[in-house]
């Protein structure tokens, strides 16, 4: 055909506009004279007829454009005119139900750029004051009745807001042909901003009923609400609210006792704070089931107020630390011989359920299995079943990596007493091996234990031989393992031979080293026990004060004061007895905390590293912010890692040749291989 | 070439067949600038200077010759046009990096100690970003998070002046984005310090 300048330029610029001419005088009569209906119908027409021309006698090339200048003229210069046109235009044919009109306002607008925006808004004007009338009625009418039952207005409210809503979603299908900027307008703007007023009503709303714990009236909001969309969410975002305050007041509460009552029972607080931490758990868990149906959105609720309050700390322990010595509070004699194996089964299932909501949980792992040494240890466990049971289900919540170090100690135990026998058959077959003494050595396998610092404690003569028989014993058994004594963990018992009596020490075998020394001298300095067992000054004041300054005398100190100094001396009491004939000299434990915490933070930063190259190795190049937030996806089964110490782990890993910046974005990474 | 080498060897240590700390002192006095000039570290990044406190004859001779000089007093004219060419953007960030590299003396040395980085430091920035360069100095030598920068760090020091952060405020810096964990610090302490 050639080119269209000549059609464009000398016939096609002209036409378009004296075209624009005739429908702007058009317009500008009909808008005046014209109902909206009709100017629309009208409107219409016009189109399709252009339409008609451009097809009989034009270029097709025309038609756009040609449709475009006239609907410039006659419904873009007077969309507001003609929308606001106060009897016949948007709001007036919402309010008479024209839905024919109404689909004809949105054909015409639909082509027009941003053209749905103003009759959109009208819409949603409409329906919130619509929305707005109604609940505005039912709150006159609820206040004229008062306490004459006073669920009903709500009742009633509720049907009408829901035929309200479905009414209008008729328009958004019918009308609007379900166009999304009609469909938004629709079911969050009117319901959720109602069903929020209602529930927030103070003395009948939903946290006066959690409140006065009205599980019935509870229970049928549920189901009223239940047929709005998204009408549940502010009732679960209520029942959360609820929740979250009753734990934190539980929690401060506590902290407030322990503070106040120092350093009586210190612990106390914080494990009756457990307790109550789980009943609370119960109660709400009873209303999900009871009042909510089971609902996923309250179950939701319940475990994020949760893991709110579960992870606060109280006077300096953490809720990892409390939580686990709760445990070894049950699980250990005399913790909790009263209750019977059932009560105790239950409570451990409950302890699980809430260690679900803690944060640190390698924090918790940690501390645990440290109790959990001790109590092995010890022989301070009161009942193998109880500790296994609590194992498999930490294990169904966490995996088998949390708990298989836990379980090589159980383990390790049972082991250990198969071999101390084959260990008392060999002394039996070898009797000129035998050290003279008594002796039972537990072997743990150094993996599944916490780490124990091992000294080179000077031992006494006797133990050196008991040490030496069992390596000869032991490497019968297995060659190519190092056996490493860890003496801390020892107990001894020896006897005192004391002046009125002899009576049987349980002591420990640090104690037992010290007293030993005093079967050589009579009288030794605070030096010369420290060269001869080679400890350091805690340990050996902590030792020292146990013999010498606690409950049992069992060595005299001179000067004869509370503390141990260095320049004390010290002999063998002679003249101390006791009504007993066995007694236990404790010695206190030291304080584990500092420690476990700079472990759990040494096993984090390797945690940390590895999540981060394990990411980078596969995806080769990710962005700074991404590479965070799949680090703390990654690592959120363990713990909750800082993004600070994300961002150093990252430094060092760029030092170290793992990873390095872009040059041109310096929020992109790559991963060197 | 001749005469850009007898100018080497008149500064030269013979026994080394290099100029030395010594030979650049010398030279330095003879340019009429100091010592510790950063236009000495300019002209080191000039002549690809490998060593700090040595210039090999090598390196004497492409450096020279890429400035179109062979005698002592083209040199010193040549000072100026030298700075303005690494103050081109282009070679800016070069030049930077070039600074702390050039402090790297041992053979797997990867970082600088605080001391020497807060010179460094005034010494490159100090005359463009004179408030920003202070503050941080401050902040360093307070912090004992870090004893030492590596060449990471180093860099966003330069983007940090560069991105027009809002000073002394600090408003517009962005924590989450992928600062080093130093400066999100220093401007947690400038924050506190302010407040």
């Amino acid at each position: 055909m050639g080119q269209m300048v000549r059609y464009e330029d000398d016939f096609e610029a002209d036409m378009l506009e004296d075209t624009g001419a005739y429908y702007s005088r058009k317009a500008s009569s009909w808008i005046e004279d014209d109902s909206c209906p009709d100017y629309m119908l009208k409107s219409e027409e016009c189109l399709k007829k252009e339409r008609d021309r451009v097809s009989h006698y034009l270029h097709s090339s025309s038609e756009t454009k040609l449709l475009e200048k006239v609907q410039h003229e006659l419904l873009v210069m007077y969309a507001n005119r003609l929308l606001e046109k106060e009897h016949s235009g948007c709001r007036a044919l919402l309010r008479d139900d024209k839905l024919e009109d109404l689909s004809r306002m949105y054909r015409l607008y639909c082509k027009i750029p941003r053209g749905l925006d103003p009759v959109a808004n009208i819409f949603k004007q409409h329906i919130t004051a619509e929305g707005t009338a109604l609940v505005e009625q039912a709150e006159d009418a609820a206040s004229n009745q008062a306490s004459n039952a006073p669920g009903v207005q709500e009742q009633d409210l509720i049907s009408k807001i829901i035929k309200l809503h479905n009414k209008y979603i008729v328009y958004v299908t019918r009308c609007f042909q379900n166009h999304t900027l009609f469909h938004k307008k629709v079911p969050h703007e009117l319901l959720v901003m109602y069903a929020n007023r209602l529930l927030e009503k103070e003395h009948s709303g939903c946290r006066a009923l959690l409140r006065d714990d009205k599980l019935e009236d509870l229970s049928s909001k549920y189901w009223l609400y239940c047929k709005i969309p998204q009408g549940l969410d502010p009732v679960a975002n209520i029942f959360k609210q609820h929740i979250t305050a009753e734990g934190t007041a539980l929690v401060e509460q506590a902290e407030d006792a322990a503070s106040n009552q120092a350093s009586n029972a210190p612990g106390v607080q914080e494990q009756v704070l457990i307790r109550k931490i789980i009943e609370l758990h119960d109660k709400y868990m009873e209303y999900v089931t009871r009042c909510f149906q089971n609902h996923t959105l309250f179950h939701k609720a319940l475990k994020e107020a949760f893991e709110v309050f579960c992870n606060k700390t109280v006077s300096g322990s953490s809720s990892a630390e409390l939580l686990a010595t709760f445990c070894d509070n049950i699980l250990k004699k005399g913790g909790s011989e009263k209750l019977s194996d059932e009560a105790i089964e239950e409570t451990l299932e409950k302890v699980v359920k809430l260690f679900a909501y803690i944060s640190d949980k390698d924090l918790f792992a940690e501390f645990y299995r440290k109790k959990l040494a001790r109590r092995l240890l010890f022989d301070r466990s009161a009942n193998d079943d109880h500790e296994r049971s609590i194992l498999t289900k930490l294990k169904e919540q966490c995996g088998g990596q949390f708990t298989s170090k836990m379980e090589g100690m159980v383990t390790d135990l049972t082991l250990a007493r198969e071999n101390q026998a084959s260990f008392e058959d060999y002394l039996r077959n070898n009797p000129a091996a035998h050290p003279g003494i008594d002796l039972t050595v537990t072997v743990l396998t150094t993996g599944f234990w916490p780490s124990y610092k091992s000294f080179d404690l000077n031992l006494p003569a006797e133990m050196v031989k008991c040490v030496e028989v069992f390596k000869g014993f032991y490497e019968t058994e297995t060659k190519h393992r190092k056996l490493t004594w860890i003496y801390s963990l020892g107990t001894c018992h020896i006897n005192g031979k004391f002046e009125e009596k002899t009576i049987e020490l349980i002591v420990s075998t640090y104690q037992a080293a010290v007293l030993l020394l005093f079967n050589a001298s009579d009288r030794l300095s605070y030096s010369e026990i420290m060269a001869q067992l080679n400890l350091t000054h805690d340990d050996l004041v902590r030792l020292l004060h146990s013999l010498a300054c606690a409950k049992y005398k069992i060595l005299s100190k001179e000067p004869n004061t509370k503390t141990i100094s260095q320049s004390d001396y010290f002999e063998f009491n002679s003249k101390f007895t006791d009504k007993l004939r066995r007694i236990k000299i404790p010695l206190p434990p030291v304080d584990e905390r500092k420690k476990v915490v700079e472990d759990v933070d040494k096993d984090r930063r390797y945690a940390i590293d590895a999540a981060i190259v394990r990411i980078m190795k596969s995806r080769k190049v990710l962005g700074h912010q991404q590479l965070v937030s799949e680090c703390v996806e990654q690592l959120s089964r363990m713990f909750k890692p800082d993004i600070k110490a994300i961002k150093k782990r990252m430094e060092d890993l760029i030092t170290r040749d793992y990873l390095e910046r872009d040059k041109d974005n310096p929020n992109l990474f790559r991963y060197l291989a | 070439m001749e005469k850009i080498d007898r100018l080497f060897n008149s500064y030269a240590n013979n026994s080394l067949g290099m100029i030395d700390p010594d030979g650049i002192e010398a030279l330095c006095s003879d340019l009429g600038v100091d010592y510790t000039d950063v236009r000495i570290l300019m002209l080191a990044w000039k002549l690809k200077a490998e060593r700090q406190g040595y210039f090999t004859q090598d390196e004497w001779r492409t450096g020279l010759k890429a400035l179109g000089v062979d005698s002592l007093s083209k040199l010193k004219k040549a000072l100026p046009e030298l700075e303005n060419e690494v103050g081109k953007s282009s070679n800016y960030e070069d030049f930077y990096s070039y600074a702390f590299r050039y402090c790297l003396t041992e053979e797997k040395q990867k970082s600088v100690d605080i001391e020497s980085i807060c010179e460094l430091l005034n010494l490159v920035l100090g005359a463009q970003f004179h408030p920003q360069v202070d503050l941080l100095i401050e902040y360093l030598k307070v912090q004992s998070d870090y004893k030492v920068i590596n060449l990471d760090q180093w860099m966003n020091f330069l983007r940090f002046c560069k991105e027009q952060i809002s000073f002394p405020d600090l408003e517009n810096y962005d924590a989450s984005q992928a600062w080093p964990l130093i400066l999100d610090n220093f401007v947690e302490w400038m924050r506190e310090k302010h407040s």
